[in-house]
């Protein structure tokens, strides 16, 4: 009974300790809206983002879609000739790509590799007093490092969620027609057939709020760093947790909604 | 207690809470201008807390702050910040940005505030290394790359950047082998005689006596939030007070 108590204690509180956490990050994310809107505007700053969370992410976004449009059409192939509709390879490929596989795994990849960064650059800023530096000096830390941050995030994350399905389906089209010999024509007709800008405005949509969700969580974990090198290790863990997460967590919520409208 | 007409800062009554813990209790006390005044105190003493307080990056509880004549708790944040632009400071660890260059790093508040354009930005940032002892040499050097003391001379010429009212030094010998711990003091004597034309005061946060006594020209004595000592540094060596001779004396 009594390990039964500490257990539901342990819990509850675990419960609280992580809706605190979420409402601070709401909280985060109203700050963010406050000093994007504010002069000065620090343009340099958004595109040295924007080449950090996009174009350094491109090969590693093409790499994944390239095989995950492959594998997809492999796994699709064999269940559906077994009912003879091997020819809708390329649209279920293709709309499971645009709708799902493209903008979640697009935002994990983001996630894992800016999320992470973002959390420990400005971690490392906060513990060796850098952050104080710049409010010293009068200027917002907010508005200097995180609002460059969630823009380029914000823009990044949707071009590369195209991407990964632009080069998705180039994959899935390949071992389609040339190693399973699904006739050419008929794939793209298929594809022609099924698919529809809605399909992919979707994913775009997604990818939009992932780009914002991943880069709040990266730079609000990292402005909460405390104790030195092992809080920006724990911030950087963090920030990838909570954002992988909190990203499959909001592409269902988003499915729900988004099914609706489109 | 020392009072002065003209002081460049004036504390009234503060008093500051975290929770149930008092941090400051009840301080009185002036800054004069265009002269060096050391906080002394041991760890925890509250010395930062006081300095935030200076800074406007903490409100008091109780009490209030005057900054050249202006009184900090009537300021909104947007005041705040815009007013903090009449403070240089020089970290403990420097606190340069690590992915600029020294001169990047002085030229950082001059991108940011003037209308300077990029030539006659890097000019000045240039002459405020020099000034600061920085070699030509060492100009385009990451902080990674530069030496402690280098790195407070560059944060130094970045803090003076703007050619601030107050220059605060943050424990500015802390963790510093003899030699840079007096070449870091020298220094800040020699910005401060730099300066004294434009009234520049040099508030000094530290726990290193010896050297406190030779560049000061006031020593408040900081202890569990009170100023237990508050005198000229010449006679702050014969302070009757116990505590401030135990930390004389440690």
């Amino acid at each position: 009974m009594f390990f039964l108590l500490r257990w539901v204690e342990s819990l509850g509180a675990t419960i609280i300790e992580n809706l605190h956490a979420l409402g601070e990050i709401t909280l985060f994310a109203g700050r963010f809206f406050y000093w994007m809107v504010k002069p000065p505007y620090r343009f340099k700053l958004l595109f040295e983002q924007l080449y950090f969370v996009g174009n350094k992410s491109i090969f590693i976004v093409c790499l994944a879609g390239a095989f995950t449009g492959m594998v997809m059409a492999y796994q699709t192939y064999f269940g559906f000739k077994l009912i003879s509709v091997d020819s809708l390879v390329g649209p279920v490929t293709a709309l499971t790509l645009a709708k799902e596989l493209a903008p979640v795994l697009t935002g994990l990849i983001v996630a894992g590799r800016a999320g992470a960064a973002m959390a420990a650059q400005i971690g490392t800023m906060k513990v060796t007093e850098q952050v104080d530096a710049l409010e010293v000096m009068g200027i917002n830390s907010v508005q200097y490092l995180a609002v460059p941050r969630i823009l380029a995030s914000v823009i990044s994350v949707p071009m590369l969620s195209a991407l990964f399905l632009f080069v998705g389906n180039i994959g899935s089209w390949l071992v389609g027609t040339k190693f399973l010999s699904i006739d050419e024509a008929i794939y793209l007709s298929k594809l022609g057939e099924f698919m529809f800008l809605e399909d992919i405005w979707q994913g775009l949509i997604k990818a939009f709020f992932f780009g914002f969700l991943i880069s709040v969580i990266g730079t609000y974990f990292g402005f909460n760093v405390t104790k030195g090198a092992e809080g920006v290790g724990k911030a950087t863990n963090l920030a990838v947790v909570w954002g992988m997460i909190l990203v499959l967590v909001l592409d269902y919520f988003l499915t729900s909604f988004l099914v609706h409208i489109l | 207690m020392l009072s002065f007409d003209n002081a460049a800062v004036s504390i009234k009554d503060l008093t500051k809470t975290f929770g149930d813990h008092t941090v400051l209790k009840n301080l009185n006390f002036d800054i004069p201008r265009n002269k060096i005044v050391t906080i002394l105190g041991f760890s925890g003493a509250g010395k930062s807390t006081l300095l935030k307080h200076i800074l406007g990056l903490l409100q008091p509880t109780s009490g209030t702050i005057s900054v050249l004549g202006k009184d900090l708790s009537h300021m909104d944040r947007m005041e705040l910040r815009e007013f903090r632009r009449h403070f240089g400071m020089l970290f403990q660890y420097a606190a340069l940005f690590d992915s600029f260059t020294a001169i990047e790093n002085v030229a950082f508040p001059l991108r940011e505030f003037t209308k300077l354009t990029n030539k006659e930005i890097l000019e000045k940032s240039a002459g405020l290394l020099d000034s600061v002892g920085i070699d030509p040499i060492s100009h385009h050097k990451l902080p990674s790359e530069l030496s402690g003391g280098m790195r407070k001379r560059v944060g130094l010429g970045r803090a003076l950047a703007l050619g601030p009212d107050i220059m605060l030094y943050d424990e500015p010998t802390t963790g510093l082998d003899p030699i840079t711990t007096n070449m870091v003091n020298e220094l800040i004597v020699s910005t401060s005689m730099q300066y004294a034309d434009r009234g520049m005061t040099s508030i000094i946060i530290s726990h290193d006596v010896k050297a406190t006594l030779r560049i000061s020209d006031y020593i408040a004595f900081l202890h569990q939030g009170m100023i237990e000592e508050y005198l000229p540094a010449s006679e702050f060596h014969n302070s009757t007070n116990k505590l401030v001779q135990e930390f004389i004396n440690l």
